[in-house]
């Protein structure tokens, strides 16, 4: 007969105990909830904030036609475009074979135990949070103005080809990093197996562990691009103008969407300022195009192991 | 390999080429090697030309301005030309800590707040919902957050009642703190889905609530990471340059006044660069001088930052 008050009486006292543990529970969890709020909150107003402006910018004319500084209305965004497309371009051609390189010699060849290659890895990791401007410093005086203006091309004046390789090395260490992954996740098993069959390592790597970690290398060098195109300050340091009225060329001056976007955010006038707005929807897009891209190729390709 | 002596021990003609494949393979093998180490070794060279370029170009600077007068100095005037040029750096770091200050005050609570969620409370729909939300946040371009801060965040500051110019520290500073919150929510994130599950588990076995599990067992044991994610978003933050560049203004200001311009050590590169500066002439070095002290400062910070990340890997893998 005790029993039954004394167990209501323990789950009362337990009860009680936790009824406070259970505010401040919802409390916590309230407070994180309000983090992610005003985090999703601020990308909706941004995004929609730009399309507001810009969406009703977006016509043919906008995207063929050159920048105007007398007429708003007929001012478009080509040579821009045409020059975010061949950084993009230039970019990959630059960093796809050395980024893979450097993941293949680092997860496959490397011993991690020498000082070197520890140098190395240490070395990428922080290459990846230098800041972006500094990189542009290193375009400024390295490539346009110094030794490495290889062919000549520059002479001491910016050129699409150092703003590409600018952007290249910046991204660099963002393709090394993510090839890496991708070739870790290739099981070793499939290695063992291709060496066992009398494959020598480097048919092995060829042969087997690339095509299986492709999916994920794509999506890396994608990513990596996608990064590479939005970027402004080293653009900015190495010359790049947000007003042009040629395309550009690849050893000549150029422009780029992002360049573009920070002229025109510069202007007084308020008709000029909001093409910003248009030619961010333009950026954007590219950009959007790009990830769908990356998502396909990651959804075909995929192996499961 | 055994299989190939066998074959080479036994006589013929066919021993002989196979013996020559097998040189000439491991002659292209060793090639190879030395290719692909070549990429890696690129890596270091890309530190390497950073460093000599800012070296040798402030060294010139720093041949004309003495060292003391550039780090003590409290007047920033690099491009006044004439009497009033002045290289006092200090109100231009007062701005660039300032800024991060105020960036991550707004970034730590909210970066933490997600990184929590995500890793602690998200369902795994939720989470396959919210994670792509916070990474297209990631890879906005930063100019965008720029020009959102000119013409949308400033003007809303001064519709709520505060007094801002135009061009102002505070609606930079809130906008950089947007920018770096994603690093900060995913290393954050990162660090405390590494904790094992039985730490969990056996809070709660001990009668822990969900909020005492995550705030006194998960989140200490991931402490070393969460410290990475700050030190990351701090690095992001001080290197910055055109969300400054487009809200803040082109002038340091040594003040606490957030209502005034400001400009951090990136911005201030960035404006040089722009505003046809020639080349050897001391303004244009100044780019490097700035350069310099702001590459060692993320310099340090980032190795502090990897140090924590290998501390709290060490600890669960």
């Amino acid at each position: 007969m005790s029993v039954i008050p004394e167990s209501a009486l323990t789950r009362r006292v337990v009860e009680q105990a936790s009824s406070g543990q259970r505010t401040r529970d919802l409390l916590f969890r309230a407070g994180l909830l309000l983090c992610l709020f005003i985090t999703v909150l601020f990308l909706g107003v941004l995004v929609i904030d730009v399309a507001i402006d810009g969406v009703p910018l977006l016509t043919p004319e906008f995207i063929t036609n050159f920048p105007s500084r007398l007429d708003a209305s007929r001012s478009g965004v080509r040579p821009a475009l045409i020059g975010t497309l061949y950084l993009g371009v230039l970019c990959a051609a630059f960093i796809v074979p050395i980024g893979v390189a450097a993941a293949v010699y680092l997860e496959e060849y490397a011993d991690a135990n020498r000082w070197w290659n520890r140098v190395i890895e240490v070395n990428i990791q922080n290459l990846a949070s230098v800041p972006s401007v500094v990189y542009g410093i290193l375009g400024l005086a390295f490539i346009v103005r110094g030794p490495v203006d290889i062919w000549g091309l520059g002479q001491g004046s910016p050129t699409l080809l150092a703003g590409a390789l600018t952007l290249g090395l910046l991204v660099l260490p963002v393709v090394i990093i993510v090839s890496r992954e991708a070739l870790r996740a290739v099981p070793p098993s499939i290695r063992e197996a291709s060496l066992a069959l009398g494959a020598t390592k480097w048919q092995t790597i060829w042969k087997q562990v690339l095509p299986g970690a492709l999916a994920g290398i794509a999506t890396g060098v994608i990513l990596a691009l996608s990064r590479a195109i939005g970027e402004t300050a080293p653009l900015i340091l190495v010359g790049a103008t947000a007003f042009r009225l040629s395309d550009p060329t690849v050893d000549g001056p150029f422009s780029a969407l992002p360049i573009a976007i920070f002229g025109a955010a510069g202007e007084p006038r308020e008709e000029f300022q909001i093409l910003a707005a248009g030619t961010i929807c333009v950026l954007l897009l590219v950009l959007l195009l790009m990830n769908s891209v990356a998502i396909y190729l990651r959804n075909r390709f995929e192996q499961k192991w | 390999m055994r299989g190939a002596t066998e074959k080479s021990a036994r006589p013929g003609a066919g021993s002989v080429s196979l013996t020559r494949t097998r040189t000439r393979r491991s002659v292209g093998e060793q090639g190879v090697k030395i290719l692909l180490a070549a990429a890696a070794v690129l890596s270091v060279l890309t530190t390497t030309g950073i460093v000599v370029t800012l070296l040798t170009e402030s060294s010139k600077f720093f041949g004309e301005i003495p060292v003391g007068d550039f780090f003590l100095g409290t007047n920033w005037q690099p491009l006044a030309g004439g009497e009033s040029t002045s290289f006092g750096v200090v109100p231009l770091i007062w701005s660039t800590l300032y800024l991060t200050f105020i960036a991550l005050l707004v970034a730590v609570p909210l970066g933490l707040g997600v990184g929590v969620y995500l890793a602690e409370y998200a369902s795994p729909r939720v989470r396959r919902i919210l994670k792509p939300i916070v990474e297209v946040l990631a890879g906005v371009p930063t100019i965008v957050f720029g020009y959102f801060a000119l013409t949308f965040f400033t003007p809303l500051l001064g519709d709520i009642g505060i007094n801002v110019q135009i061009f102002n520290g505070l609606s930079g500073g809130i906008i950089l703190g947007i920018l770096v919150l994603p690093t900060i929510a995913s290393v954050s994130e990162d660090a405390l889905t590494a904790v094992p599950q039985s730490l969990r588990e056996g809070a709660f076995g001990l009668g822990a609530a969900k909020w005492q599990v995550v705030v006194r067992v998960v989140f200490p044991a991931a402490l070393s990471g969460v410290v990475a994610a700050l030190v990351l978003g701090a690095s992001r933050a001080i290197g910055e340059t055109v969300v400054i560049l487009v809200a803040s203004g082109n002038n340091p200001n040594l003040t606490f006044d957030l209502q005034v311009a400001h400009q951090n050590m990136a911005a201030f590169i960035a404006n040089v660069a722009r505003s046809d500066v020639s080349a050897g002439s001391i303004a244009y070095a100044t780019i490097f001088a700035v350069g310099t002290t702001l590459f060692v400062l993320t310099f340090i910070l980032n190795l502090i930052a990897i140090r924590f990340v290998r501390k709290y890997r060490q600890v669960y893998e």
